[in-house]
């Protein structure tokens, strides 16, 4: 008898041919989308990215963090510091910002992943009101008030607007690929399989040879990083930053949360199905302004309530659809060539 | 001469002294999340937009009573208790079990709701309540060391407020019903208390110091929607500086990020809030039990 163990299913095979025929249109769609589409599309993706990192982090990793903006704000100001302090173009500081990012977080991982459960959410918190803090006294990058990107090196990428937005496109499609890669990668690999242990019982997984901390500490600094290069791209775009943009609860970590808690948090798809709803919400209700974030906050408690696995997850338990080929089934296969599948998780 | 070299000793005993009185202010903002987490292991994210929403609640109270701010606190903190009844009964109670995430995702959402719902009906304006004459009262230490009688007053209140928890907790039925709850939840249903009840209680004695708290928040300084977070953080701060589950330690706790507000404000007024959570993050590395840690019995 031969074991193996397959990660594909059927509906994994078919979601993975249309997740490459839909690259294949959104790589192409500043052929076939209008003028503002670019644009829009971009910040669906960085959405999508922050939202699955976070994901990562809390759905799998069960480190629930509240301060992710720390990150978003701190690649955006090395993305911003390179540029002005060194001229550097900004193409290569978003991949500066997230190894910058990794050895930051190396001792904030040590500080933070001290705290637990609830406490670690509050913590990550603190980080990052330190971070705002430390940048509005950072005069040469404007303050408490911020500062523009030269227009000198933003006419550097292309000398267009139009060029300029779809290589901004770009940057944005090939960040949120990465991502999703990056996750895919993780979590077949067997630190996925520990992390998955680990959310489920601590106890039991550090007794099966886990080291739990080291486990942790791993993935919050690859998320801090990937955020990181995603915070970099998108104050990038908006060619101004603040610290109270840069560091914002709501943008980068309520929105986030909200995002992947209606989508359907610990499931690579959540986030994603999440980002279409909240784009969908805030195209039809942006104009009542505070309205909208409290029907967002209401709407994420009512999903927490009454469905915590969220919209995918109430597909997932219909149709038994995935995506990305990620749940590990048994096959056992005897002398005869008759197969017998055992799913696992 | 000699007095110039006295004068910046003078400078930091006062500026100590007020630190010390606002940190009985934060130990009142941690007091009520150290008592829920010690009864139930839940962290309320939205204790801060709560202490904000007694603020307004105080506001409203005063303005249209035309009733002082202290007399205010007679309405505003049975009402707050019974909010709090309400929100644990209604909704934080479905979210309690082996999962962290559901209890602090609603209280997250729930703090986004306060606050939008505060912008919503208040504006963005900042406000704060009037308390007359004794807002500017002071009572002179020695030559050269004031203090203000309202600071005190907080401080005396926030001593007796832990003081008061502290008799609940450890003296009365209730302290035990909270104490057997948390020791072990099965346990406690076999004896025959209603946890759904106890949790309740719990969290409307939280929002009662909450009340307090807001009330206080008010008269001291200006507040607006937005401060919530701020305090839920000050809050926190204090728990984990004083030590995880000891009321006393609160206090403690409150004290010490109080005074290192001060001393970093005095420095340089950008760095009041960046001295607190330097403080709490030294605290951290080095002594993560806290100061005060409860002893293990």
């Amino acid at each position: 008898v031969s074991v193996r163990v397959a990660f594909a299913s059927r509906s994994s095979q078919i979601g993975m041919g249309l997740c490459a025929a839909a690259l294949v249109a959104l790589a192409v769609a500043p052929l076939w989308g209008g003028r503002d589409d670019p644009q829009l599309l971009s910040e669906v993706y960085t959405y999508v990215a922050l939202a699955s990192l976070w994901n990562l982090l809390a759905g799998y990793a069960g480190l629930v963090s509240v301060g992710q903006q720390a990150y978003v704000g701190l690649g955006a100001y090395i993305l911003f510091a390179f540029a002005i302090l060194a001229g550097l173009s900004p193409l290569w500081a978003i991949p500066l910002a997230g190894i910058i990012a990794a050895i930051v977080a190396m001792p904030v991982a040590g500080l933070v992943l001290r705290l637990r459960g609830h406490y670690f959410a509050i913590g990550t918190w603190i980080i990052a009101e330190v971070f705002r803090l430390l940048a509005s006294q950072v005069s040469v990058l404007g303050g408490g008030s911020g500062i523009s990107l030269p227009a000198s090196l933003v006419i550097a990428i292309a000398s267009s607007r139009q060029w300029r937005d779809f290589i901004e496109y770009w940057i944005a499609l090939a960040l949120v690929v990465a991502v999703l890669a990056l996750i895919v990668l993780l979590l077949r690999s067997r630190y996925g399989l520990a992390l998955k242990a680990i959310r489920d019982s601590e106890l039991a997984a550090a007794c099966n040879g886990i080291d739990v901390l080291r486990t942790r500490v791993l993935v919050y600094i690859i998320t801090a990083a990937a955020t990181a290069m995603v915070g970099a791209f998108i104050f990038l775009q908006r060619l101004r930053i603040s610290p109270d943009a840069a560091f914002s609860v709501n943008d980068w970590t309520a929105f986030v949360i909200f995002i992947t808690v209606i989508g359907g948090i610990g499931r690579i798809e959540g986030p994603i199905v999440g980002t279409i709803v909240f784009f969908a919400l805030r195209q039809t209700l942006a104009d009542l302004g505070t309205i909208y974030l409290l029907t967002l906050g209401a709407v994420a408690i009512l999903v927490m309530l009454t469905a915590p696995k969220g919209i995918w997850g109430l597909i997932v338990e219909s149709f038994g659809w995935q995506v990305f080929p990620l749940e590990r089934s048994v096959i056992l296969r005897d002398r005869r060539g008759v197969s017998e599948q055992r799913s696992g998780g | 001469l000699e007095r110039d070299r006295e004068a910046p000793m003078i400078d930091w005993i006062n500026v100590i002294l007020q630190g010390v009185l606002v940190g009985g202010l934060y130990a009142m903002f941690a007091a009520g999340l150290s008592l829920i987490f010690g009864v139930m292991r839940l962290v309320n994210i939205a204790h801060g937009d709560l202490i904000v929403l007694a603020a307004y609640v105080a506001l409203v109270t005063t303005e249209t009573l035309g009733v002082g701010p202290l007399t205010s606190l007679a309405l505003v903190v049975p009402l707050m208790a019974v909010i709090g009844y309400a929100l644990q009964r209604l909704v934080l109670n479905r979210t309690l079990g082996e999962d962290l995430l559901p209890p602090l995702l609603v209280t997250f959402g729930l703090s986004v709701i306060i606050q939008n719902g505060l912008l919503a009906v208040f504006t963005a304006d900042s406000r704060k309540l009037q308390a007359g004459d004794i807002e500017v009262a002071t009572i002179r230490v020695f030559e050269g060391v004031y203090v203000g009688l309202l600071p005190l007053l907080q401080f005396a209140i926030a001593v007796a407020v832990i003081a008061a928890l502290q008799f609940v907790f450890y003296r009365t039925a209730l302290g035990r019903a909270f104490r057997a709850t948390a020791d072990s939840q099965s346990v406690a249903q076999l004896m025959g208390l209603d946890n759904r009840h106890v949790f309740a209680l719990a969290m409307a004695l939280s929002l009662a110091v909450v009340a307090i708290a807001g009330v206080f928040l008010a008269v001291r300084a200006n507040f607006d929607p937005a401060i919530g977070p701020a305090r839920l953080i000050f809050g926190f701060e204090a728990v984990i500086i004083g030590g995880l589950g000891s009321l006393w330690g609160t206090l403690a706790g409150g004290v010490v990020l109080g005074v290192a507000q001060a001393i970093g404000a005095h420095i340089n007024p950008g760095w009041q809030l960046l001295a607190g959570h330097m403080a709490f993050l030294v605290i951290l590395a080095v002594r993560p039990e806290g100061l005060f840690p409860r002893a293990r019995t």
